[in-house]
């Protein structure tokens, strides 16, 4: 969760790789014994999360490329990497 | 939509430091249908082959996988390709410098098993003095910065150190342990009176395991597999049959799981014959129980057949003598029995039951070789 004046900075844990499946036509989260099926948006967010931008960053990045106005993206995002996060391949720092 | 594979699963060798009585490797591993093994060539184009086909998740398995010179070689075309390769080893005299070699070549993830939660217990499983390379390796691993699994079969002989066993993975710092319960193939199988645990132990067991769960939270996965002959349904053994994941045995015969070699009414064929596609979409080992249509009574009009797939289709050849029954686990089972007899063997049994260890000679004297080289010929 951000906090004001805190940002927290989401990264991919390093055991985890982001991986295009061509056979199949999507991206892939791949990790020991397992991976998770992207859709296009979830590939998107992830690329974002380069360890140095924060969930914000993150969202502005979203809501410029797409013009997108609102909490839909933000509630998007912060959804999509809490779910990443309880299955420890994707982790905050500060 | 016809399933396309994700998991392959390269048995490098079948050589082995360790003798482990429960080894899943076939019991005749050491006769000739095993010996030529795939050339560096000829695996980096089953891998090649395998990514084009959908593959996404590589094992690097054996025997012992380090044993092979070229391992290196193999892992650089594999992370080449894009496949997530998981290295599964004993770690026998496994070295740092070699693990590092591993990692720059992209290695992506280590799983080294263990034999008991000490180095008695651990050696005498094994049947080879390994346990202080293993937490050596466990601390290069680490040092290194691969993610780690910690990889434990479980039965009659070291149920009882499961809280050891997890604290020693939690103090590694391993991303996940694996307790696999025993499932009963190759030397298993053989070797079943002496390795199969009583309900008792199972129930304490299973109680350390969900008191940690909740202790440890997502800073260690423990993955419980189920001691199957214990259960009411049969697992859904493979994700189903030919549906994700393949095994290519070291002289190139591919196989639907890594036990299914010893289905005696199934052919199988070998990527030096065809390519990789043709053999998963066409041979007959991986096109006879694919979908539902084999299916017999009770797994025909079951709801559950699109949960567990009919279970296991070497467990049904190997209890009940047909691959294409019911597998016997399943309390629906007309074979059931055989199972709840293997199962109250061991609660009556009155003391240890001894167990063969995994070895060549043992393998030669337990699976005489019938192409006509194996009895006949030296050594």
């Amino acid at each position: 969760m951000s906090t004001p004046g805190r940002p927290t900075v989401p990264s991919l844990h390093p055991k985890a790789r982001l991986q295009h499946d061509d056979v199949r036509g999507r991206d892939v989260l791949l990790y020991p014994e397992g991976l998770v099926a992207l859709n296009p948006t979830g590939a998107e967010i992830l690329q974002l999360c380069d360890g140095i931008r924060s969930v914000a960053d993150v969202v502005a990045a979203l809501q410029q490329r797409y013009g997108a106005t609102g909490r839909s993206v933000e509630r998007d995002v912060t959804a999509f990497l809490a779910g990443l996060a309880a299955k420890g391949l994707v982790t905050y720092g500060s | 939509m016809d399933p396309k594979p994700l998991w392959l699963l390269a048995e490098l060798t079948y050589k082995c430091p360790l003798q482990c009585p429960y080894c899943s490797n076939p019991l005749d591993f050491a006769g000739p249908r095993f010996r030529r093994e795939l050339s560096t060539e000829e695996w980096c184009r089953v891998f090649r082959e395998a990514k084009a086909l959908g593959v996404l998740q590589l094992g690097l398995s054996g025997g012992e996988p380090t044993l092979r010179a070229d391992l290196e070689d193999l892992v650089r075309e594999a992370h080449g390709l894009g496949l997530y390769t998981s290295l599964i080893t004993s770690a026998y005299r496994l070295t740092q410098e070699r693990l590092a070699v591993l990692k720059r070549a992209g290695l992506d993830h280590v799983q080294i098993s263990i034999q008991g939660a000490d180095a008695e217990l651990s050696d005498e499983v094994a049947g080879t003095a390994s346990y202080k390379d293993k937490i050596a390796a466990y601390h290069y691993t680490r040092e290194l910065g691969f993610p780690l699994t910690v990889n434990v079969v479980l039965h009659r002989r070291n149920l009882h150190q499961v809280e050891s066993l997890i604290r020693l993975a939690e103090s590694l710092g391993a991303e996940r342990i694996e307790l696999a319960n025993t499932q009963f193939y190759g030397w298993a199988l053989h070797n079943r009176d002496a390795l199969m645990p009583t309900k008792h132990q199972l129930d304490d067991a299973w109680r350390v395991v969900q008191r940690e769960r909740a202790r440890l939270g997502s800073t260690l996965e423990i993955v419980w597999v189920l001691p199957d002959y214990h259960e009411q349904y049969p697992k859904p053994c493979m994700g189903g049959w030919a549906r994700a994941y393949m095994t290519v045995t070291p002289a190139g015969e591919v196989w639907p799981c890594h036990a299914a070699g010893r289905i005696t009414t199934l052919t199988f064929d070998n990527v030096r014959d065809h390519p990789l596609d043709w053999i998963w979409e066409r041979s007959d080992a991986f096109t006879r129980f694919r979908g539902d249509a084999w299916m017999p009574e009770p797994c025909r009009s079951c709801p559950r057949k699109t949960q567990d797939f009919g279970g296991c289709r070497c467990q049904a050849f190997l209890v009940a003598g047909d691959a294409g029954l019911t597998d016997p686990v399943c309390s629906l089972s007309p074979h059931r029995h055989l199972i709840d007899a293997a199962v109250a063997a061991v609660e009556s049994a009155a003391g240890a039951v001894e167990w063969t260890y995994r070895a060549a000679p043992a393998s030669r004297a337990l699976a005489p070789f019938r192409d006509g080289t194996g009895l006949a010929a030296k050594g």
